[in-house]
């Protein structure tokens, strides 16, 4: 069968540069250097190619999509195109001038990210100074522009008593959407995995916590909730489904079904330079590679649940159990599914230092 | 139930829009996406921030072939989910 559903979504990373160094970042340990970078004319003829694709919204992210220059030309362009434009920032580079070249170019929504609800501590997860108090004064240009705002906290151990705090920070910003992400462990989050990775009873408690404020505020703010794999009996759909929602385009220009696929290194993901979003889409080997359940190994294959989560994640499943074609060691049914345990066992004792995400990792002396 | 007097409006940041490609209306929100059912697309078109749901439950009832009663409660029943995901103020 070769008929495709067109991609809902394109995630634009145009840059692994960033000011912050979140030791849960879920970018790649081996971060695309400035040099590679697309030009803004690749970008611009991608996002063309998106919309006569089918694509509905992209998401500006990265690193720091504010961090290139060319953001605003490129907010402009897509929503010229038709596209929902969504930029996904840490906030700090969010001056006044850039939030008003941002609503002339038609901008739909910013999701601000934050580290923490505490100056200090946020600054500390962060590794930027100053910071958390750039954030709030991000938040306060975007309610004034009278654009809606999605306030998203990353949590983890070392943060997630705070929760509460969190989402009343994010009701005071006046944000429309919180999200709580318990982090994902990819890229630089599962080589800090020990230092981040809550106990039971730290899931638990904030479980409860945000059904709590999910029925104080229902109507007026939704709350996002994103868990862990790691206590889960059945893995997530890892984005809808390989091939099936999402086109994540990396820094230099790779195609990929989703935005640590290129740890997955026996696949050739093709490259927007040389090919198109469409024949990416429909023909390049490394879409069709995991799409739909004919891949499919026991016992996800007669598992009823097979189009539900797709056998969860590709690249988890190689993380963990060594194989990207094996079910996700999230799913209860996995024969890998110990390591999940084993890997909550390793957390509860180990030290709390974090190895900051830097563009070139500082040689151990 | 929601009352009938309540007026909806799409919140900031969504749009609701006939995607030429998938020949289907879609809802376009912060990080979600959303393709309505036959019947919410009727009711999401009436969707313009001054008509209450009594008024746009007029208007269906008076294009479609079933009781004014049971269409007011679908519709107060389809705003509202769009409301508590977010995509509604109502
Ligand atoms: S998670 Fe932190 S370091 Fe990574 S891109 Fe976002 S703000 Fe930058
Ligand atoms: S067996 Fe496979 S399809 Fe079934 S729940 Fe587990 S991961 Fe999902």
């Amino acid at each position: 069968m070769n008929y495709t559903q067109p991609p809902m979504g394109l995630i634009a990373e145009l840059t692994h540069r960033c000011p912050l160094q979140c030791a849960y970042c879920s970018n790649p340990i081996a971060l695309d250097p400035p040099l590679g970078e697309l030009t803004t004319a690749d970008w611009m003829r991608v996002l063309d190619q998106a919309a006569a694709l089918g694509i509905l919204q992209v998401h500006f992210s990265g690193g720091e999509p504010m961090a290139r220059a060319d953001l605003v030309q490129l907010v402009a362009h897509a929503s010229s195109a038709g596209l929902y434009t969504n930029i996904i920032t840490s906030g700090v580079l969010l001056s006044d001038a850039a939030m008003s070249d941002l609503l002339h170019a038609r901008i739909d929504h910013i999701q601000l990210s934050f580290q923490d609800a505490l100056l200090a501590e946020g600054d500390r997860f962060g590794g930027y100074r100053g910071g958390h108090a750039r954030k709030l004064e991000a938040a306060r240009r975007i309610r004034e522009a009278g654009l809606p705002l999605t306030a998203n906290f990353v949590v983890h151990r070392q943060n997630v008593g705070r929760v509460e705090a969190m989402i009343a920070l994010g009701e005071a910003l006046q944000a429309e959407r919180i999200e709580i992400a318990h982090v994902q462990y990819y890229g630089w989050a599962l080589l800090n995995r020990s230092a981040l990775l809550p106990s039971r009873e730290q899931l638990e408690a904030t479980n409860k916590v945000v059904t709590t404020a999910r029925t104080r505020l229902a109507g007026r703010i939704a709350i996002d909730y994103v868990v862990p794999d790691y206590y889960a009996a059945r893995p997530k759909a890892c984005m809808g489904g390989w091939g099936k929602r999402f086109i994540n385009i990396s820094p230099s220009g790779k195609a990929l079904p989703c935005h640590a696929a290129e740890t997955l290194t026996d696949l050739a993901f093709p490259s927007v330079r040389d090919m198109s979003l469409k024949d990416i889409w429909t023909d390049s080997e490394a879409f069709r590679r995991f799409r739909g359940t004919e891949w499919m190994p026991a016992p996800c294959r007669s598992c009823d649940r097979r189009e539900i989560d797709w056998g969860g994640c590709r690249c988890q499943a190689l993380a963990l159990a060594g194989d990207a074609t094996a079910t996700d060691p999230a799913c209860a049914q996995s024969p890998d599914h110990a390591l999940m345990a084993e890997a909550v066992a390793a957390a509860v004792d180990a030290p709390l230092d974090l190895v900051p995400r830097r563009m070139r990792r500082v040689a151990d002396a | 139930m929601i009352g009938e007097s309540r007026v909806p409006r799409f919140r900031r940041g969504v749009r609701f829009r006939y995607d030429q490609i998938r020949r289907a209306w879609v809802l376009l929100a912060p990080e979600k996406l959303y393709m309505p059912d036959e019947v919410a697309v009727e009711i999401l078109k009436l969707v313009d921030g001054e008509r209450s749901i009594a008024l746009i439950a007029d208007d269906l009832a008076s294009r479609f072939d079933a009781p004014r009663e049971l269409i007011v409660r679908d519709t107060a029943a389809a705003l509202e989910d769009l409301s508590l995901r977010g995509a509604l103020e109502l």
